[in-house]
């Protein structure tokens, strides 16, 4: 059970007061996880990639085990702990402003 | 007894005011959507009940929102509770919030580059709504005008959108550049007489008109002067702020430009400048009486420098005469020390017997007038920054 942690604005829309759980097919990657992410919640595709393009959107992070992994390879395997359900991924709003 | 609604989007959320028709008790709800950029609500006038909301963020995106029951309760209509959320095929959906650029060999036009604050070219990309046209018969029909500038429809309550590629594409996009807020479709004005001739309006680009339902536009600025770009009056780079118009003459538009307020008689052909006797002639918002189609009001402003009204005093100006004379309305608004804006999308009137006419603040200040701007009386004091205020009589 891959673990997703959602920024505030996310989980409201999505109507999630908590961590999601989810089932992950295959290779655990951001890629993988966000399928699967979007396919319980369709509301939020278009909120953390683009549409189309399917790349980040520019003013989230992805964190997971005390490391950012924003600008590593959508289809890069997420460690092991994110795998195994022992840490959560974390998607989150950068921080722009004061 | 009859009453209205006001639809409020705001910095931090949207709210919907509503009163009976003496327009003096108001109750407040929302914020609905809180914390997200609600750059414009508007009901259905086909259908009071029907609300679109655009519902926006520099973090994530664009989420379009529909009410069916006058703004109680919200759905995406991409995702209705009760459906499955998959497709047969299994794909996700959430269509709702999809607004591409058709570029189809079909029916779109080639992404070309439009001109950045620099001159520079820069490729089209969609950042958010800006604004929601209901079709005036069609509940289910829906414009919307986004930035990069294009008007997008759906005809399907929200679902799907599909732009209106031939005005992107038309010929003039490579010289369209951004306002300061960034390059905007924001007006969208659809002519009750006529289903297939719409207006729109594009900050920096201008005013362009249909005839064909879409098929075709063409720029619509002869007697346009913008002293801000190289050749004043070029065919497009027109700063229009805002394009108002009385239903019962659609060729009659009145414009608010980045500096200048015009009228046109004959559908944008040829517009002529009616700044008159304002003590500046700088502004954003501009609306037409609901019973009298020569009564405009604007909200000067002091300058694109400023921002904030002339003097410190928060001011109406209307014109009776639809030209150069105007009075200042001042009754029950603030005069002094007031330095707050009035944007684009933040006025409208409503069609009660004795029109009432409403704008919002970037304070958070929404005033109403049940006489036409004789008096006037906030709503609400402390709202966040109001970006849009429509208004919608109920039986």
């Amino acid at each position: 059970m891959i673990r997703v942690v959602l920024p505030y604005h996310l989980r409201n829309l999505a109507k999630i007061n908590d961590e999601v759980q989810l089932d992950v097919q295959g290779q655990v990657t951001i890629r993988s996880v966000l399928d699967a992410l979007e396919k319980r919640y369709p509301m939020l595709r278009g909120t953390i990639r683009d549409h189309v393009t399917g790349k980040r959107r520019a003013f989230l992070r992805f964190f997971a085990c005390e490391e950012d992994l924003s600008h590593e390879s959508l289809d890069a395997p997420l460690p092991e702990a994110v795998a195994s359900g022992k840490e959560p991924l974390l998607i989150l709003g950068a921080i722009a402003g004061g | 007894m009859s009453g209205v609604r006001v639809l409020v989007g705001t910095r931090k959320g949207a709210f919907v005011l509503t009163a009976d028709a003496k327009r003096e008790k108001w109750d407040v709800s929302g914020p609905h959507f809180a914390g997200w950029e609600i750059y414009h609500l508007k009901g259905s006038p086909a259908d009071p009940n029907r609300l679109y909301a655009s519902q926006s963020s520099g973090w994530f995106g664009q989420i379009i929102q529909r009410s069916d029951d006058g703004g109680k309760t919200w759905l995406q209509p991409g995702t209705p509770p009760g459906e499955p959320l998959t497709t047969p095929e299994g794909m996700p959906k959430a269509e709702s919030n999809k607004f591409v650029y058709d570029t189809s060999a079909e029916t779109g036009k080639p992404l070309t580059t439009h001109q950045f604050y620099d001159g520079t070219a820069h490729p089209w990309e969609f950042k958010r709504v800006w604004h929601l046209e209901p079709s005036l018969t069609d509940p289910d029909t829906v414009y919307a005008g986004v930035e990069d500038a294009a008007l997008f429809r759906s005809s399907d309550g929200g679902q799907t959108w599909q732009e209106l590629a031939a005005l992107r594409g038309h010929g003039t996009g490579p010289l369209w550049q951004p306002g300061a807020g960034g390059m905007c479709l924001h007006t969208v004005l659809l002519d009750p007489s006529n289903a297939n001739r719409i207006f729109v309006a594009i900050s920096a680009a201008g005013a362009f008109r249909t005839d064909d339902g879409g098929k075709t536009w063409r720029p619509i600025n002869q007697g346009l002067q913008s002293l801000y770009i190289p050749d004043p009056t070029a065919e497009v780079g027109h700063c229009v702020h805002r394009i108002a118009m009385h239903p019962s003459r659609p060729n009659v538009l009145f414009m608010q430009k980045h500096w200048d307020v015009l009228r046109t008689d004959n559908a944008g052909d040829l517009w002529r400048e009616i700044s008159g006797n304002l003590p500046t002639d700088f502004g954003f918002v501009i609306d037409v009486h609901a019973h009298e189609p020569e009564t405009i009001y604007v909200v000067p402003i002091k300058s694109d420098s400023e921002h904030f009204p002339p003097d410190g005093k928060l001011r109406v100006y209307r014109s009776r005469t639809g030209g150069n004379e105007r009075e200042a309305l001042t009754n029950g608004l603030p005069q002094s020390d007031c330095y707050v804006n009035v944007l684009r999308d933040a006025m409208a009137v409503d069609s009660l017997d004795s029109c009432g006419v409403y704008f919002g603040t970037t304070g958070g200040q929404v005033y109403a007038s049940a006489n036409a701007g004789d008096s006037w009386a906030p709503i609400v004091r402390d709202l966040p920054a109001v970006l849009s205020v429509e208004v919608q009589v109920l039986p």
